[in-house]
């Protein structure tokens, strides 16, 4: 078991509201980890639509999802925050002295006085094709990450898909599967370049085979699949198949905050409009997770919601300090904190 | 005012709508309510979650899906020649009677 990393704040979600977060408690002194099941951070713009431009950003008449999430990490690189990414946070729970202890899918343990969940519309998680019946192969023969490469060895491996991942385990697997085939409906792909160049290089060889067309459905029994049926444009086939690794992307689903003991409305987590504190005092919520009347899901309203969460925050973990406001502009002790004096 | 066709998968449903031109083809099933249209990510062609089949008399006036709704395509089930994201058909007038065709089911 790992250390337990003490704070002041856990920040769940790094999507840009988190983001922002560090920077309003950084200008009170409370220091951030902030975790993110996604591999780098801002959430839905980085992962959604990076190249997107967004046009109601205030001041900013027009800037892309990617370089909305390079301007805050470069504003709240002064608090030096810590980041934990591939990580999905499982476990919250309140200790006998009133702070909090937070578990990761990857055994970390936090013990923190505030937690800030800052979930947006949940976890990115893998999404699952549209194939009839194709939970009763989940997690035995069909899976839609590799945590282990040995699960793949000897096997014929297929994967579906045209994207990054998709080509990377490709070529990952190809050297220790008994067989590899890549299913994709077209022959472009959304990859890396260099990979698809690789993959095509083994297609020649004969170490990959690669089939045009689209899953339909699966055949097999007890867990394990046998074969895949495949439709292409002369009709439908099977591939025999003993894994399978469908890559269609992400969606976000609520996932473990559901698990929280926390009031929700309709999924979203019920807040106050004074503090942003959840049912649970000392946990908040901000950003597209929490419900309030009148809730907007706008990145500028989840900012907001930063800055007065902050001041709440600050109480509980420097008890009986005076909160005094100031203005980045004039206050030569923020501008310290800021690096800029 | 354009007029739009949605059928249903099983073919037995047929909702015609006025469209204003400028709008897309997403905005109106929405409008209208037309189930089989998720349209989750809003019309950011970000989810593929509005695909729809153009109706073969319609492929040529509608035209090609641009790279992006191509790649995005590939998120869909049962994409055919004639798929297309809804959310990035804007309707105009040489459009009016279009008819289009609700898949089976959105990813
Ligand atoms: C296509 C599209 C266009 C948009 N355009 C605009 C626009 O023009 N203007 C605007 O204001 N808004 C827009 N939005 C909405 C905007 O992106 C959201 O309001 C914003 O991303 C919310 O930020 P957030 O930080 O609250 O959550 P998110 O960006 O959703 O980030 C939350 C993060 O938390 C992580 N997470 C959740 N649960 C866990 C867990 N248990 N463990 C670990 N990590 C977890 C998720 O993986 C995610 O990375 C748009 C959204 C989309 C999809
Ligand atoms: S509405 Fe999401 S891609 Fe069209």
């Amino acid at each position: 078991m790992s250390e337990i990393i003490r704070t002041d704040v856990v920040i769940v979600g790094a999507g840009p509201v988190g983001l922002f977060a560090v920077f309003e408690l950084g200008l009170y002194d409370l220091k951030c980890h902030l975790i993110d099941i996604l591999d780098r951070p801002g959430g839905q713009c980085a992962e959604l639509y990076p190249e997107k431009p967004i046009y109601d950003i205030p001041a900013w008449p027009e800037i892309s999802g990617q370089a909305l999430v390079d301007r805050l990490m470069e504003q709240i690189k002064p608090f030096s925050p810590q980041f934990h990414l591939n990580r999905m946070v499982t476990k919250l729970e309140r200790q006998a002295d009133g702070s909090f202890r937070v578990e990761t899918d990857e055994g970390e343990i936090f013990e923190t006085k505030v937690v800030v969940i800052a979930a947006g519309g949940g976890s990115f998680q893998p999404k699952r094709p549209p194939v009839p019946g194709i939970e009763a192969y989940e997690g035995t023969s069909v899976f839609y990450s590799v945590r282990r490469m040995e699960a793949f060895r000897d096997q014929d491996v297929m994967i579906v898909g045209g994207g990054d991942s998709a080509l990377d385990w490709a070529l990952n697997l190809q050297p220790i599967a008994k067989s590899l085939t890549l299913v994709h409906r077209r022959a472009e792909f959304r990859a890396a370049p260099d990979s698809v160049k690789k993959m095509f290089e083994l297609v020649d060889s004969g170490g990959i085979r690669f089939e045009l067309g689209q899953v339909t459905g699966l055949k097999g029994e007890n867990g394990q699949i046998a074969a895949v049926k495949i439709k292409d444009s002369d009709g439908e086939k099977e591939l025999p198949a003993t894994r399978m690794l469908p890559f269609f992307g992400l969606t976000m689903k609520l996932g473990p905050v559901a698990d929280w003991g926390l009031n929700l409305h309709e999924n979203l987590i019920a807040v106050d409009t004074e503090k942003f504190e959840t049912s649970e005092p000392g946990i908040f919520a901000i950003g597209d997770i929490n419900w309030y009347p009148g809730k907007l899901k706008l990145i500028l309203s989840g900012f907001h919601e930063a800055a007065l969460m902050t001041q709440a925050a600050k109480r509980i973990v420097s008890p009986g300090e005076r909160v005094v406001f100031q203005y980045t502009t004039s206050s030569t002790s923020l501008q310290k904190k800021l690096g800029v004096q | 005012m354009t007029k739009i066709t949605f059928v249903s998968f099983d073919g037995t449903t047929r909702t015609e709508v006025d469209a204003e031109n400028g709008s897309t083809v997403m905005e109106n099933a929405i409008r209208n309510a037309i189930p089989g249209i998720d349209a989750e990510c809003g019309g950011a062609c970000a989810c593929a979650t509005c695909h729809v089949y153009v109706d073969e008399e319609w492929t040529q006036e509608v035209g090609e899906p641009e790279p992006m709704e191509e790649d995005m395509l590939d998120f869909a089930y049962d994409v055919r020649p004639t798929s297309r994201l809804s959310c990035q058909i804007k309707v105009r007038d040489e459009m009016d009677g279009l008819v289009v065709h609700i898949p089976e089911r959105q990813s």
